[in-house]
Formats: structure tokens, C-alpha cells, sequence
């Protein structure tokens, strides 16, 4: 892993994120997170088919999107963001229950930027958003 | 609670058939037609009888094993089937409840407890501009004040934090209550299988009346590794499971492996 010198990654707090989860509470967890993280800036979805018309109309930053939901899933939805010309370079984190090798590869080879297994922590949620800013704006 | 068991004079088919052979073969070695397909008849009546019989018990083992699918609550009418999707809702709905409960208690008292930190932080400023002399006679009647409404407004956070952090630790009785409904469901899920089997075994003595055999049909379609298509699955309960991950230190070994 190459790190540079200064490790304090200059992120926009302002950025606008998307959180996609078919769970209240956790779009609740992940959004109250985002806050003590400095961003505020957040908007929810239930779901991939309530997100990509969001995604396709709303400037967004940033997407957090669970896997698992009824509609269309997180992987169908990195998948639709990855083939819109207008979404495709933007950073998906995936925070997700789905803990199996396959899935994980598949989610790389789909395009996203990072993945976080459910149950997680705050500190992990943080540096893996760090991580997708430095390598993005890096 | 109705009987699944096979029939135990199910051996007496064997034997009806053995003494029906038996009497065939006398009857074709005596050379009468008439009486070896009357005996044929006889053979063909016994197999239908059984058959019958034996899918009477399976169709009646069916529809018993659904109605006696309950756990407890005799009162309903309800099949346990539909009463197990309730408590799972049931489930759902408290833990939903529980969680946003907590949530909602939680962000009350994260300000409160701002406050706290933010008014010791700015009066400990003063203080040492205070122990270092720097503060004129006005500003220390200010910080005076200052610190004597800091004690009052700190009292009544405190008092509120606490019982919103006894009321978070309330919120999680929802376990107990989930816990219950959980083992209940835990059983009917047991019940509904110890029915499967026996219904199997019932099946199984219709398929050795007819002589029909199942092909082994799943086995001549082995999953093409490739083709194995990645869907949702949900919490793996069991990490140690081939291609599981254990966790974060996994997926991101495994990501960095990748390239990532």
C-alpha cells in the first residue's frame, strides 16, 4: 500500500451522498455516521430503483449503497451507475452483509471503489472513505 | 395429532403378491388361459388396492401435517405457517421499534453532551487566563457567572443524559421478547421437518408399489462454475463456510489482493 507523507486526506464535506438501503435504520446508522464525519450533505434511497433516478438528476458525490434490497440491488445499481456516461466515475461504497469471496470479486469487477461488511464500525467506515478520496482525488 | 406412520401391514402386499405369483405359475403350468388371466386380474386388483391405500395415507398425511402444524396458540384458527410469518413480523417490527428508540435517544443526548464538553472546554480557557492573572476584575465577575450557570446547565444535562441512557438500556427488551418468539418459530421449523420425513418414508412405499424410480436428475446438471451467478444472499451466520469472509480484515485482504 503506498500512503503518502501527509495521511489527513482534504475531503470536501460539503460533497452530496447518496445512502441506498432497504433498512430505515440502517440509512439512519450510516447517515448519523456521515454527520460525526463532518458530512451533512446526505439524501436517502430504499432501494436501486429509487436511487438511479436520483443519481441520474441529482449531482451527486458520493453513493453508499447496501447490497441486499428488493427492486434492484446494490450490484444492479453499481452496474447501471458504471454504464451511464454521465455516472460512471463516481465513487461507490458498498456496505453490505454479503460476505461471501465471490460476491466481493464480482463487486470489484462491477467497479466499486469500496466495501465494507456488515456489522462494521464507525473507524471502518471512515477509513475506507478515506481511502476512495485519496485514491480519487490522488 | 394424526398417525404418518406406514402401514405396518404394508409386508402383507409382499406376501399377497408371493402366493398370487405362486398360484400363476400353478396356473400356467394346469394350462387354462382363462384361470391365468383371472389370477393376473387378481394380481393387478391387489397392486391397485395398495396403491390407493397408500396414496389415500400420503394425501391424507399431507393435509395433516399442514393443519397440525401449530405451536401453542390453539385458540387460533390460524395455520402455524401464517402464525410463524406474524412473529417473524412480529420480530421485524420490535427490533425496528427497539432501534429506532435508541437512535432517537442517542441523538437527544449527543447535544447535551456537546454542551457539556464545549462550555468546560471555554471555561478552562478562562480559568487559566485567570490562575495566569491576565483577567481584569470585570471579566472575572463575568466568568464567575459564567461558571455558576455552567454548574446549574451541567446538573440538568446530566440528569437528562442519564435517563436517556437508562431509557436506551430499556429499549433493548426487545431481545427477550424477539428471543421467544424466535425459539417458537425455531420449533415449528423443526415440527414442519420432522413432517417432511415422514411423508417422504410414505412417498417412498407408493413409489415401491408402482416400481417407479426417480432419476437421478439433479445430478446430471452439475453447476457450471461459471455460470454460477452471483445474487444476494444475505448474513452468512456461518463464517467458517468455504468462501466465506471472516470479516472486514478478509474483504480487505482479499481487495488488496485484487489490485485494490
Amino acid at each position: 500500500m503506498t500512503w503518502s507523507w501527509h495521511s489527513e486526506v482534504a475531503l470536501d464535506k460539503n460533497m452530496k451522498i447518496l445512502v441506498v438501503d432497504d433498512f430505515s435504520t440502517m440509512r439512519r446508522i450510516v447517515k448519523n455516521l456521515l454527520r460525526d464525519l463532518g458530512f451533512t450533505n446526505t439524501q436517502e434511497a430504499d432501494d436501486g430503483l429509487t436511487a438511479l433516478p436520483m443519481l441520474q438528476t441529482g449531482d451527486f458525490d458520493f453513493l453508499v449503497t447496501d447490497w441486499n434490497m428488493p427492486g434492484m440491488t446494490g450490484l444492479d445499481l453499481l452496474k447501471h451507475v458504471r454504464a451511464d456516461d454521465k455516472l460512471k466515475t463516481l465513487p461507490v461504497l458498498m456496505v453490505t452483509a454479503e460476505a461471501k469471496r465471490d460476491q466481493i470479486v464480482a463487486a470489484a469487477q462491477a467497479g466499486v471503489n469500496g466495501y465494507v461488511v456488515k456489522p462494521f464500525t464507525a473507524a471502518v467506515l471512515k477509513e475506507k472513505i478515506d481511502k476512495i478520496f485519496e485514491r480519487v482525488d490522488g | 395429532m394424526a398417525e404418518l406412520k406406514i402401514d405396518p401391514q404394508a409386508p402383507s402386499f409382499q406376501q399377497e403378491m408371493k402366493d398370487l405369483a405362486e398360484d400363476l405359475l400353478t396356473k400356467i403350468d394346469g394350462g387354462d388361459l382363462g384361470k391365468i388371466v383371472g389370477v393376473v386380474n387378481n394380481i393387478n386388483g391387489v397392486r391397485d388396492r395398495t396403491l390407493y391405500d397408500e396414496i389415500g395415507k400420503l394425501t391424507r398425511g399431507l393435509h395433516n401435517a399442514i393443519k397440525d402444524i401449530k405451536t401453542g396458540d390453539e385458540l387460533s384458527e390460524e395455520s402455524g405457517m401464517g402464525q410463524a410469518s406474524d412473529k417473524l413480523a412480529y420480530v421485524i417490527e420490535m427490533t425496528d421499534k427497539a432501534a429506532n428508540r435508541t437512535m432517537d435517544l442517542a441523538e437527544e443526548g449527543m447535544p447535551l453532551n456537546a454542551e457539556n464538553l464545549e462550555g468546560a472546554i471555554e471555561l478552562q480557557e478562562q480559568w487559566k487566563k485567570f490562575l495566569r492573572k491576565e483577567l481584569k476584575p470585570n471579566e472575572f465577575r463575568e466568568l464567575s457567572k459564567k461558571i455558576d450557570a455552567y454548574f446549574s446547565q451541567t446538573q440538568i444535562n446530566s440528569k437528562k443524559i442519564s435517563t436517556q441512557l437508562s431509557n436506551i438500556l430499556m429499549a433493548q427488551d426487545f431481545q427477550d421478547l424477539t428471543g421467544q418468539v424466535i425459539q417458537r418459530v425455531t420449533k415449528l421449523v423443526s415440527e414442519v421437518e420432522a413432517r417432511l420425513v415422514d411423508l417422504v418414508a410414505m412417498a417412498g412405499e407408493v413409489d415401491r408399489i408402482t416400481g417407479i424410480s426417480h432419476g437421478e436428475s439433479h445430478k446430471n446438471e452439475p453447476l457450471q462454475e461459471d455460470d454460477k451467478k452471483i445474487i444476494a444472499e444475505g448474513p452468512q451466520i456461518d463464517t467458517s463456510l468455504e468462501g466465506v469472509v471472516g470479516g472486514q480484515d478478509d474483504v480487505d485482504d482479499l481487495l488488496s489482493s485484487l489490485g485494490f
